[in-house]
């Protein structure tokens, strides 16, 4: 028999019992159906997460903050040169980075002088009261200190520039129609103030132009002002009073991105054994990676579960198939049908079954997911903008079918192999 | 008979089971059939007709003695080229009409020339063919199992015909048609075996089939007890 026949037999036996074919369908139909939205959640928070990640920018950079003293016994003893104040507020950060001690200057030039770092730049947390534009509203302003090194999720403009000595900022999107923008475009490039007070408590106003309008993210909070800005405003708020040694949340330590990743993790052990704490981007990718990836597992484990369930149901369905068809299996082989042609013909017929299952239940997923999606972005997951919980890859849907067919397949062969090595004569004389 | 048999099955013996349940159902059986010959096997119930015919068809071994179909020895062919054989030079009509329900009259006879690897069209064409000859064009995509029993027969007739083979088995193919419609058939296969040399080999309990055989070959006991002629003569 010639595979296209085998093939269109195989899906004409299909229906030959429509109920049955029906009832193993729908269990199918449910795998594929969950198998789908979960690894729709998979790929919609991890797009997210990288995104976001993705954002915070470079891959040359370590964050560097001090480690908390976790060798030594009873309280750390107090030295001036060394020991910094703790700080119970800790300014809005990377993960992992605002609850730590800060770093002072003798840090800084202690991680410059360790193999392998190219520069150390401190990371400044500067303390804006207000935005506004135009004399109109003010608003309630703070600025990322990791804003300088990362990369927005930008809707409009550019990212901030580093080396430019114009004082740049960054909105958050919900700023521009408060500050009477039309829209993130037209916020772009115009200049804003924002308003701080020094540490004598006097209040000082500092110009910036808007460089470009960011989607909200999970990772940052917050505006961002680009170096020059940063210095600007530190500059006025210490009002030219000594207030001791200069406290930093943390720095960023330029290595050679091009070394291999083990003498990454080399570099990273000595800054460790110096103690200090030190994440790349990819480290703090990494963890967050982790619990979603664990989530993820748990809901595909769900619909692996419903996968094998109906795995059972294709095995009993054809079982019942090859019995009843036992004379009509003895028939083809009487008129000189191969056995591994039969073989491939009930085989084929369960891949049919779940390509039957997988191919109704995956789109219908896509489509209930999609305006599932519209109503959760609007609704309880408006707070994170960008977030679109269910991504649909057209890969994985066509993964998902090749996978469920190839399940439905190998519960094909048990019945299969039973159909094809019937005796003919036995099946003939099979009342 | 003429000079060499197409088929030729010497002392061949088929038991079932083993020990206290051994059943001997054949016992140094040989027969030969000529090519366009028309043979009758005949005998109570549980003789061994249908064994014997399953082993003349290639369908089972004998546990002892040789088969050969046109010269070949069958039983040293590989299972490749012993389905080939059945597929290509045998036609098959047994006593229950064995037609795949829910599919069509067309489907049905041309299901050995799907078996074959014939491109459909072709199947299609020789298929309407054969059921033109037997009145049954009309019927071919209607459902085989809504057939009335006479019709039926029919199609189980045009399914062993359409891959014109050299020899027709039938087991019992008159076993549950009415004696009217029992003669049609009968009329179309000795036609068949008259007008294109096909050798016919036919189990049957019917004593009026079996007359217009050829030769008829009395089994008892898994044992051939008698041969006849048309003419009546003991062989
Ligand atoms: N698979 C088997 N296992 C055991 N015994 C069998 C088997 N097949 C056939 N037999 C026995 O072999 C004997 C011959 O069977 P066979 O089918 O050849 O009879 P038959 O002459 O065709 O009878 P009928 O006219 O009733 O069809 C019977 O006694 C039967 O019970
Ligand atoms: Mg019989």
């Amino acid at each position: 028999m010639k595979t296209i026949d085998l093939v269109t037999t195989a899906v004409r036996n299909t229906f030959r019992s429509k109920l049955r074919t029906t009832l193993t369908v729908l269990a199918l139909f449910i795998g594929a159906f969950t198998l789908t939205l979960t690894t729709a959640v998979g790929a919609g928070v991890t797009d997210y997460v990288e995104k976001q990640v993705a954002s915070l920018g470079t891959d040359d950079v370590f964050i560097v903050t001090r480690a908390a003293p976790t060798t030594t016994e009873g309280p750390a003893t107090y030295d001036p040169a060394t020991s910094s104040a703790s700080s119970g507020t800790g300014a809005p950060g990377l993960p992992g980075a605002g609850q730590s001690d800060p770093l002072t200057d003798a840090d800084l030039s202690t991680l410059a002088q360790i193999n392998g770092i190219l520069s150390v730049d401190p990371v400044q947390a500067v303390a804006i009261d207000f935005i506004q534009h135009e004399g109109g509203q003010e608003y309630e302003f703070s600025i990322n200190p990791t804003s300088s090194i990362t990369r927005a999720d930008l809707l409009a403009g550019k990212q901030l520039s580093e080396a430019a000595s114009t004082l740049e900022v960054m909105i958050p999107a919900d700023y521009v129609e408060s500050l009477g923008f039309a829209s993130p475009e037209d916020a772009v490039g115009a200049t804003v103030q924002l308003g701080l007070t020094d540490v004598l408590g006097a209040q000082h106003q500092i110009s910036a132009v808007v460089a470009g309008v960011a989607q909200e993210s999970l990772l940052s909070s917050g505006g961002g002002a680009n170096p020059a800005l940063v210095a600007e405003a530190a500059d006025l708020q210490s009002a030219g009073v000594d207030a001791g040694p200069v406290r930093y949340p943390l720095a960023v330590a330029y290595f050679d991105s091009s070394q291999s990743e083990d003498s990454i993790q080399a570099l990273n052990d000595v800054i460790t054994d110096a103690g200090y704490g030190a994440q790349t981007i990819m480290d703090q990718l990494g963890v967050i990676r982790t619990v979603i990836d664990g989530i993820v597992g748990v809901l595909n484990a769900f619909a692996i579960v419903a996968l094998i369930a109906a795995a059972f149901g294709i095995v009993n369905t054809l079982l019942m198939s090859v019995q009843e068809r036992t004379r009509e299996i003895g028939l083809m082989k009487a008129m000189g049908m191969r056995s591994r042609r039969v073989f491939f013909l009930f085989s084929f017929e369960a891949a049919f079954i779940g390509f039957l299952g997988s191919a109704t239940g995956a789109p219908t997923a896509v489509v209930i997911g999609t305006a599932l999606n519209a109503a959760l972005s609007a609704g309880p997951l408006e707070a994170l903008p960008g977030l679109e919980i269910l991504l649909f890859e057209p890969s994985a849907i066509i993964g998902i079918i090749a996978l469920i067919m190839v399940i439905a397949f190998i519960s094909g062969t048990l019945p299969a192999s039973r159909a094809a090595r019937k005796n003919p004569i036995d099946s003939l004389r099979y009342e | 008979m003429t000079a060499s048999p197409i088929i030729d099955v010497r002392n061949i013996s088929k038991a079932y089971g083993s020990g206290t349940g051994r059943f001997e159902a054949l016992r140094d059986v040989s027969l030969q059939i000529g090519q366009g010959e028309s043979v009758a096997i005949v005998g109570k119930s549980g003789s061994g007709k249908s064994t014997l015919m399953h082993i003349i068809a290639l369908l089972d071994t004998p546990d002892a003695g040789t088969v050969s179909f046109a010269g070949q020895d069958a039983l040293s062919l590989s299972p490749r080229r012993i389905s080939e054989l059945r597929n290509k030079e045998f036609g098959f009509v047994f006593q229950q009409f064995f037609l795949t329900p829910g599919t069509s009259v067309l489907d049905n006879v041309t299901l050995p020339l799907k078996i074959a690897g014939m491109p459909a069209g072709m199947r299609k064409e020789r298929g309407l063919t054969v059921l033109d000859q037997f009145e049954l064009a009309d019927k071919a995509s209607n459902k085989a199992t809504d057939l009335s029993g006479g019709q039926k027969q029919r199609v189980v007739i045009s399914r062993a015909l359409v891959n014109e083979p050299n020899v027709i088995f039938a087991d019992e193919p008159t076993g549950n048609l009415d004696t009217a419609t029992g003669t049609v058939v009968e009329d179309s296969l000795f036609a068949l075996s008259r007008d294109l040399g096909i050798t016919l080999v036919i189990v049957t309990h019917d004593e009026d089939l079996a007359a217009r055989c050829d030769r008829q070959i009395i089994i008892r006991d898994g044992a051939i007890a008698a041969e006849t002629s048309r003419t009546g003569a003991a062989a």
